[in-house]
């Protein structure tokens, strides 16, 4: 057998489940769905980069973070500011007060792009924009109240109030964001027309790539050293710390990859939809990141992609048939989940369909989890594809959150 | 805060004061019925808005029914508070049954299935009272307003909204800290095994607890119907300020949720005066937050030895 | 004060105050290298605050504690584990989703910070160090088995193995034999001192026959203060620790 590296195969997803989905994101979907119908697949894709994020940070961390929206929109405004400035030369914006800022600027009287604007004139700026100010957010807030210990519930509750915040800015300074129509009408990348149909193709494949090399990256991280101490302190923080542990900058760096990995998908996002808006940022969107990965499996980084898939194209179908049955089913699945199906769909495919692969094979893959023997003597042990018995099972001592 | 003089400012703080009691009213009663909720049963009830709004559709239909009766409206404003209550108390109770009691000792997954509770009651309101909001006529007597000076005018409503909330406050005290009952919920969070060994019923206190947490949103529902209209969406804007009055008090502690939520409010609404609403809501969740990282345990923190 | 650089670990006016109660109060303390100390007490001593406040689990709220003379009452936890004091706890505290061998390999000293935790390889080194050490806790044949599923004894065992790997020259036991069987105390017994070779070790315990059969110093704390000091053969003589807790 030929020698993998050893993050391709091991605990967190095998190897054939990532190459399964790349089949599936890279070959079924383009050759089976239009290109209005794979956009939006790739605007789903772009979700399940926070959900991926969030199987790291609160699947694995114990670290619930109600606001993810605000990476995901720091990704996607950095990209929108950079896009919109293409878009308002003074050519195309002559008939404009002050021409060559963007017109909503000049619709509320503003007559010099602000400070903050101005480097995003830059390419190269905005690229890294979006890879560093995510996770650069997510440093200051993670430092700040990890560091103090505030943790579990208190962590939710504070992320969450952050997310209200950087709404209320958005919507409420309008001239310098757009305000709640958020900036729109994005057309072109350094002249590349981005609506254009080879584009969409183009973009639909960057999205997966980058998605793929995220899940990649977050298997990496967990099949170390590192993801072991990183569950282990979120089932027992105190025996991690007297171990010798700084046990904040544990979940700072989880905090801020997850962040990262949301910004990716934000700019991600802009770019296929052609516009950003503060409603991608509050509290609703925030939460609905978080019920893509409980429905995926807040233990599967795969789940969590098709957590985000499943869901959103549930959305789409039924929001737009029936808008009020949708806001009930919603709220039944997080209902759902949590009671009946804590670990989602990827504990469904740990208990069925596993077996049924491994009878098909006739023999079990080398690089199969083994069946920890807990699995027949606790009665109603729940576990999913990617973590092993106890693991799955959070304390939720620690997840009280004062120090 | 140039161009304004001394007498104006002093205005202005006494008027936005005032005007920030009722803020603070709304504020306090559901931060009650969410401290007790989350204190005794660590349940972050993120359906608590949709508790509140119960309260303020049940005074609606109250005052929607009782108003062409001579005298009606004058009775139902009394009427509005244990009606208000009682209806989020029934639900409450039938959500414990349901949904809560499943869901203790997993505080994060709460959250999430409540949140799931407020989408599905959003939609239930939208679908019963029309995605329209509703508003409640206030009796004459309550209309009119208090001038002590010539700059300064305070609504009576306020100050009636004031006065429910300073009865419901002491009610809540001298349920927990003085009767029988309210031994036996202080004693369930203290030590749940314990308290079960000793023949108290943990089932029935947290039921009732949770009941009784929503009753008191109820009672903030009819607080609110006086200071706004009501929409299927109403209690969701105030979710998040109510978890961070809670927090920012320490929870567990009356205290510190009553000085919590009066420096909210009063903050909150003292800015509004200078930098406008949206503003002054960053600033003071800003702020908020800011204490909070210096401070983790809130304003008033219970000291255990661990 | 300048002999204090000769003991290991030197505790002087410690006093830590809950809200007003002084579980510990004006607390002096000194350890030798090498030394084998026991700590009794009736409950609420402040026998666990006593390894708390070494650890920094709890905060002094005065005095100082001082550990081969760098002071330890401002130290964060970690650094002090890093200063090479290990601390187990009274209910055994191990990863149980992990297996025995994850668990001492998370608990190996090298890769502790964020980045070295994800630059980490299981090398030669590591793998020899883990068996050496499951061979010493007497679980060098379940090194596969999930922790959760071990017998109470043997998770003890395992936290203390977890303790052992860093090579810690203090080890603070709390309550190491509690909820084990005879033969399993009898063992821990024979590992305890084994393990107290080249190293100084606080162990509180409350089983009087275990406290013998270790041998070395016993202290008895009493309401935050300590009562006597000496061989357990001379306490049970003293008068004032048969009166608060060894009984007529």
């Amino acid at each position: 057998m030929i020698k993998l590296p050893g993050f391709l195969h091991g605990r967190h997803g095998g190897l054939a489940g990532i190459l399964i989905l790349a089949a599936i994101l890279m070959i079924v979907m383009p050759a089976m769905l239009d290109l209005y119908r794979l956009n939006l697949a790739g605007r789903y894709l772009t979700y399940a980069f926070v959900a991926v994020g969030l199987v790291l940070c609160w699947g694995y961390g114990g670290i619930l973070s109600l606001g993810q929206g605000i990476f995901f929109g720091v990704g996607g405004y950095a990209m929108a500011m950079f896009l919109k400035l293409e878009a308002s030369d003074p050519e195309s914006t002559r008939i404009q007060t002050t021409p060559g800022i963007p017109d909503f600027m000049d619709w509320n009287r503003i007559t010099e792009l602000p400070w903050f604007w101005v480097p995003f004139n830059s390419l190269t700026f905005t690229i890294i924009a979006v890879l560093v100010l995510p996770a650069a957010f997510a440093f200051v807030i993670g430092y700040a109240m990890f560091k103090r210990r505030v943790s579990g519930v208190y962590f939710a509750i504070i992320t969450q109030a952050l997310a209200v915040v950087l709404t209320i800015l958005i919507v409420g300074q309008q001239g310098y964001t757009g305000g709640i129509n958020g900036i729109t009408d994005l057309r072109t990348l350094k002249g590349w027309d981005i609506r254009d149909d080879s584009a969409q193709y183009l973009l639909y494949y960057l999205n997966a790539t980058l998605l793929i090399g995220c899940v990649l990256l977050g298997r990496w991280v967990l099949n170390g050293k590192y993801g072991r101490i990183l569950t282990a302190l979120r089932d027992r923080e105190d025996r991690v710390r007297f171990s010798g542990y700084d046990v904040a900058n544990f979940k700072v760096f989880i905090f801020c990859l997850a962040a990262f990995m949301s910004g990716i998908g934000g700019a991600m996002f802009t770019l296929q939809v052609g516009f950003m808006s503060p409603s991608f940022v509050g509290i609703v969107p925030s939460i609905e990141f978080v019920i893509f990965a409980a429905v995926g499996g807040r233990l599967s980084l795969l789940g969590g992609v098709y957590g985000a898939l499943l869901v959103s194209y549930a959305k789409t179908m039924f929001a737009e048939a029936y808008p009020q049955l949708w806001q009930v089913m919603i709220g039944a699945v997080f209902i759902l989940v949590v009671l009946v199906l804590p670990y989602g769909l990827a504990s469904v495919y740990q208990r069925y369909g596993k077996r049924a692969v491994a009878k098909l094979k006739g023999s079990r893959h080398p690089g199969d989890t083994p069946t920890p023997p807990a699995a027949s003597v606790v009665p109603g042990a729940r576990r999913d594809a990617t973590a092993k018995a106890g693991s799955a099972l959070p304390h939720d001592s620690v997840t009280e959150g004062r120090p | 805060m140039g161009g304004f003089s001394a007498q104006d400012l002093t205005a202005i703080f006494v008027m936005q004061g005032f005007a920030g009691l009722s803020f603070f009213s709304v504020l306090l009663l559901m931060a009650l019925g969410l401290a007790i909720i989350y204190g005794q049963m660590r349940v972050i009830n993120m359906a608590h808005g949709e508790f509140m709004v119960i309260g303020a559709y049940a005074t609606y239909l109250l005052t929607s029914a009782l108003r062409h009766l001579p005298g009606g409206l004058d009775v139902s404003v009394f009427l509005a508070i244990p009606v208000a209550f009682l209806a989020a108390f029934v639900v409450g109770y039938f959500i414990e049954w349901l949904l809560i009691r499943h869901l203790y000792h997993r505080p994060l997954d709460t959250l999430l299935a409540t949140w799931g509770l407020a989408l599905i009651m959003q939609q239930g309101f939208r679908s019963a009272f029309g995605a329209r909001e509703v508003s409640v006529p206030v009796p004459d007597w309550l209309r009119g307003s208090y001038r002590p000076t010539m700059m300064i005018d305070i609504p009576l409503n306020g100050l009636a909204i004031m006065l429910l909330t300073v009865l419901v406050t002491v009610a809540v005290w001298w349920f927990l800290y003085r009767s029988r009952w309210g031994l036996r919920v202080r004693c369930t969070t203290a030590n749940r095994e314990m308290s079960g060994a000793v023949g108290i019923n943990t089932k029935r206190v947290d039921r009732m607890t949770f009941a009784i947490g929503c009753g008191i949103a109820g009672i903030a529902g009819a607080a609110f119907t006086t200071i706004s209209s009501t929409g299927p969406t109403s209690g969701s804007l105030y979710i998040v300020d109510t978890f961070l009055v809670v927090v920012f008090g320490g929870a567990g502690s009356l205290v510190g949720t009553i000085a919590s939520a009066f420096s909210i409010a009063q903050a909150q609404s003292i800015m509004e005066f200078f930098m406008g609403g949206s503003m002054a809501k960053v600033l003071t969740l800003l702020t908020v937050i800011g204490i909070l990282l210096l401070r983790p345990e809130g304003l008033v923190a219970s000291k255990v030895r661990r | 004060m300048s002999s204090n650089t000769d003991f290991l670990l030197s505790i002087e006016d410690l006093t830590v105050s809950f809200d007003g109660f002084k579980a510990i109060e004006g607390l002096a303390f000194y350890m030798d290298k090498n030394e084998m100390r026991v700590v009794i007490g009736p409950n609420g001593a402040g026998k666990t605050t006593l390894l708390d406040l070494i650890c920094g689990k709890t905060r002094a709220t005065e005095g100082s504690i001082k550990f081969k003379g760098k002071e330890l009452t401002r130290m964060s936890e970690h650094r002090i584990v890093w200063e090479g004091v290990g601390r187990k706890f009274q209910n055994p505290s191990i990863y149980e989703g992990l297996t025995v061998f994850d668990n001492l390999e998370a608990s190996y000293p090298r890769g502790r910070g964020v980045f070295g935790a994800l630059a980490f390889k299981r090398d030669e080194e590591v793998i020899q160090r883990i068996h050496q050490v499951a061979r010493e806790i007497q679980l060098d044949d379940k090194l596969e088995q999930e922790a959760g599923l071990l017998s109470h004894g043997q998770k003890q065992w395992l936290e203390i193995g977890m303790l052992l790997i860093q090579d810690p020259e203090l080890l603070l036991l709390d309550e190491p034999v509690a909820g084990m069987s005879l033969s399993e105390r009898l063992e821990t017994a024979e590992l305890l001192k084994a393990i107290a070779k080249g190293r100084s070790v606080v162990v509180i315990e409350h089983d009087m026959e275990f406290v013998k059969s270790l041998g070395g110093k016993v202290t008895v704390l009493h309401q935050g203060k300590i009562l006597a000091e000496g061989s357990m053969d001379a306490l049970q003589q003293d008068k004032r620790v048969i009166d608060v807790y060894l009984g007529h």
